[in-house]
């Protein structure tokens, strides 16, 4: 049986699955329910100063995307930092910690960019045996507008500074969460693990408009007519979220920065793939948003049967796997040649690739043939693109096999050579560097 | 005393009042919103779509689904009403197991189509609803059209020349417009009096007129039409039932289906509609079905389908022939009539002869059988009665007993075009006979404005 005991910066969990810093951690009742239903850690919703807490809007604060039969795949929130009173957070905090030992209990904070502000709310934290903290220098709306969040997450140098404080008035490990408003997301990396952070946590969510009532030609979600680009998270941001996991990971100056992979994660499978891109656990929020607590069960049995499946034993086996295939353009073997295949057992005769590929690509796939339907690549058109596998609605009916080397390629006229090409030699680029005699 | 269904003979009020309401609801109640959006999801929206070449009209079934799903059911009806002005009650009467629904090509991955009829239904049910109209007749062209029978095919033309800008004038035997989809379609198919409320939404594009009560042979000529009008569209469908060939099929308690069906769907009350205790019905086509079905619902204790051939052979789709046995009614296959027993001038049995294939020919194998009957149904087919359209003008020529036409629905009299069960090579579906109508209308207009043959 696989091992998925997870071990990040220090910090104990039964399982990778940390339900990340949100509405469903909110308070020691959610919490409560969470470790019951299975989940190895949470960070708390995120902490503010004390004082007078914020306070939300009174309105809508989400607002969605739905796919095919209203599956839900992307949701936005225009909600703020914990609307609790410190003190009382801190308590049930401690509380909890207390009655559940075995699992992860992170504290997210987010207080002014000021050196007293952190240094004052930093040992009220540590008080509650907390096991860490996030730093959100994310949330992209509301508290961006007042310098926090996002705000300090788009400027590396304050990154910097402010994980620098933190390591210096707490013992606990740090995580820096990144915004993903940012051009290159390496940058802040670069910045809080500079500043000497345990790891950073990404991505935070996406500023986003969901919709516009078309009757009020309001914005969505909407408050009193009027509206405000909230964070877009869920299912839709997995792939940008998934890049800049990577990008973190095979960056030469934060490689081996541990990394907590949040967005989009739904089942083992979401992530099993960030981890497998470097991440050392995972952070869920909208998929326990959507269906309940309960879908973390799905998720430890899904990741333990596939690792004993394929003999991996423990979470090691599999973090950083994928990392060292991610590489640049530049890279990418240009004799590397394969083509779709239908699998006409399979094929239900929708046309849909070849109407993609007939309308919008290549001409490589037939519509008709004997005065038949019939569905059929035309290798000699085909450049192996991929849409056809992408449109079809039959999962495996399509797929793209490689040309052996020495195999002709019918488009080219060529024979595949075995010999691995790039970019950067090939003839049709100015820059092109001469191979080494 | 015998109550319900044991009461001996030919009866009526063999159930409750309730039980006669429930029986007659709407067999394919309508999608609700939230249905019609889950099923429309569905929709892989094919390229060159199977459903859409299986529809004897091409509706654009994916783009109707694509509307649907995208909140747009009135666009949705347009798409359709484009294609099939009487979408609303083919979507009801359609066999679309065998037609669209049998194409899908979610049929073919899961077995389990998208239900493109009751879509149908859902989006013309909106615009009908609304009483939204799509279509403004064009400037008036000053010809006029007669069209003989206000059935499917005859009202699909009359629409069409109507929004060329043609006067129609549709001369309708029966006291209502509508043809089988008033007269011969089961009731629980077509509720709520939906033909006449379809009749009154085609014709209200204008510049249709019907006359009702006008038969042709009797009340007027195929020669007047000819001489009066710009050009006729023929479409009065069958009006010949097929005999049994069994003796004493005359007796009391021997009825044509299609009669039957037709009285039901006239009754406005269905406890005074008699029916046997027990029903036999012979024949294999939807007709057999419908009439077997609505005998067992208006209170029949037995009811039994008797077809000459086998099960693979019925004209009945097999949705059809499990509605029927879902309700109760036997079907017996390789059985053919041989003499209705009749007992003081009542039926009171059937003898059947068992049959067989012999090379490619049906033989009786001599074995009989002897069914109890109080009622017998015949249901094997109609035939087209050609003596009302001749003698008054030149021959009009015919082909496997019924008009012979060309693929724009021309006959072989100059001005006459032909369409619906009337004409040879049809398939007798409702869809076919409004394909039929539409484009002999086309035929027709492009005849009249180019100043072609007519």
């Amino acid at each position: 049986m696989a091992d998925i005991r997870n071990n990040f910066v220090g910090i104990k969990s039964p399982n990778p699955f940390w339900l990340a810093s949100a509405p469903p951690t909110d308070k020691a009742y959610n919490v409560e329910r969470a470790f019951k239903a299975g989940w190895g850690g949470v960070v708390w919703k995120t902490l503010g100063e004390e004082g007078p807490p914020v306070v939300n809007v009174n309105g809508p604060r989400y607002g969605a995307i739905w796919g095919a039969d209203r599956r839900l795949l992307g949701l936005n929130n225009i909600e703020l930092i914990t609307d609790r009173d410190l003190q009382t957070n801190l308590r049930e905090m401690k509380q909890v910690k207390m009655n559940w030992p075995d699992r992860a209990l992170i504290a997210s904070i987010m207080v002014p960019c000021v050196e007293e502000s952190w240094k004052a709310i930093l040992p009220l934290v540590e008080e509650t045996g907390a096991d860490g903290i996030e730093l959100n220098f994310g949330c992209p709306h509301g508290m961006s507008e007042r310098g926090m969040g996002s705000a300090v997450g788009q400027v590396p140098e304050y990154i910097e500074m402010v994980v620098r404080w933190c390591k210096q008035y707490t013992r606990m490990p740090v995580l820096t969460k990144l915004t993903p408003n940012i051009t290159d997301i390496r940058k802040p990396a670069r910045a809080a693990h500079a500043g000497g952070t345990d790891a950073v946590s990404l991505i935070n969510t996406i500023n986003s408009i969901t919709g516009v009532d078309l009757d009020s030609f309001a914005p969505q979600p909407t408050i009193d007519g009027k509206g405000s680009h909230g964070g877009y998270c869920g299912p839709a941001v997995k792939p940008i979220a998934m890049n800049m996991v990577a990008e973190i990971a095979r960056d030469p100056e934060t490689h081996g920065l541990p990394i907590s992979g949040i967005g989009g994660i739904t089942t083992w499978r979401d992530a099993a793939e960030f981890m497998a891109l470097g991440a050392g656990n995972v952070q869920v929020c909208t998929a326990a948003m959507t269906y309940g607590f309960k879908i973390v069960q799905e998720m430890i049995a899904g990741l333990e049967n596939w690792m004993d499946e394929k003999g991996h034993a423990s979470l090691s086996d599999i973090i950083g796997r994928a990392t060292p295939n991610v590489t640049d353009w530049q890279y990418l073997n240009l004799n590397y040649v394969a083509k779709a295949h239908i699998d006409q057992d399979a094929c239900i005769k929708c046309g849909r690739c070849h109407i993609a590929c007939e309308d919008t690509s290549h001409q490589a796939i037939t519509s008709m043939v004997d005065g038949v339907r019939h569905f059929e690549v035309i290798e000699a058109e085909c450049v192996g693109c991929n849409l056809c596998v992408n449109v079809c609605p039959v999962e495996g009916c399509i797929t793209m096999q490689p040309l052996a080397a020495g195999v002709l390629d019918q488009r080219t006229g060529l024979p595949v050579s075995p010999v691995y090409a790039n970019w950067t030699t090939h003839p049709n680029n100015p820059m092109a560097k001469v191979a080494a005699e | 005393m015998a109550t319900g269904h044991f009461i001996e003979g030919i009866a009526g009020g063999r159930l409750s009042s309730e039980q006669y309401a429930d029986n007659f609801s709407d067999l394919h109640p309508p999608l609700d919103h939230h249905e019609a959006l889950v099923e429309s999801d569905r929709c892989y929206f094919c390229y060159d779509a199977p459903c859409m070449n299986a529809c004897p009209t091409s509706i654009d079934i994916p783009l109707f689904i694509r509307q649907i799903a995208t909140g747009n059911p009135l666009g949705s009806a347009k798409t359709i009403f484009d294609q099939n002005i009487l979408g609303g009650m083919c979507a009801r009467v359609c066999p679309t197991e065998t037609l669209c629904e049998e194409a899908c090509v979610r049929e073919v991955a899961e077995g389990k189509p998208v239900q493109i009829g009751r879509l149908q239904r859902y989006a013309t049910d909106v615009a009908m609803g609304e009483g939204k109209q799509f279509y403004k007749r064009a400037e008036p062209t000053g010809k006029s059209i007669a069209v003989v029978g206000a059935g499917p095919a005859g009202l699909a033309a009359a629409h069409r020349l109507a929004r060329h800008g043609h006067d129609v004038t549709i001369l309708e035997a029966r006291p209502k417009a509508g043809g089988l989809n008033e007269y011969g379609i089961a009731a629980y198919k077509s509720v709520d009096d939906f033909a006449q409320a379809e009749v009154d939404y085609v014709t209200a594009i204008g510049g249709i007129d019907i006359q009702n009560g006008k038969a042709l042979g009797r009340d007027f000529q195929l020669a007047d039409l000819i001489r009066n009008y710009d050009a006729v569209f023929l479409g009065m469908g069958l009006g010949g039932v097929n005999a049994l060939r069994a003796d004493g099929e005359d007796a009391d308690g021997v009825a044509n289906a299609v009669e039957f069906i037709s009285e039901l769907r006239q009754t406005s009350d269905l406890s005074g509609l008699p029916v046997g205790r027990r029903v036999v019905v012979i024949g294999g086509g939807m007709t057999a079905i419908d009439a077997a079905v609505q005998s067992k619902l208006l209170g029949a204790e037995e009811v039994t389908i008797c077809y000459r051939r086998g099960q693979e052979h019925m004209n009945a789709s097999e949705f059809e022939q499990d509605l029927a046995a879902a309700n109760g009614v036997t079907i017996r296959h390789w059985l053919q009539p041989k003499r209705v027993i009749a007992e003081n001038g009542k039926v009171s049995a059937i003898e059947l002869e068992y049959t067989a294939m012999s090379g490619d020919k049906l033989i009786g194998t001599g074995e009989t059988l002897r069914l109890n009957a109080d009622q017998v149904f015949k249901a094997i087919g109609q035939s087209f009665v050609p003596a009302h359209l001749n003698g008054s003008a030149e021959q009009i020529e015919l082909e496997g007993g019924r008009i012979k036409v060309d693929a724009e629905g021309r006959t072989s009299l100059a001005k006459v075009w032909a369409g619906g069960d009337c004409i040879f090579g049809g398939d007798d579906l409702t869809v076919s006979a409004v394909a039929h109508g539409r484009d002999a209308a086309e035929s027709i207009h492009r005849a009249l404005t180019s100043n072609g043959r007519a």
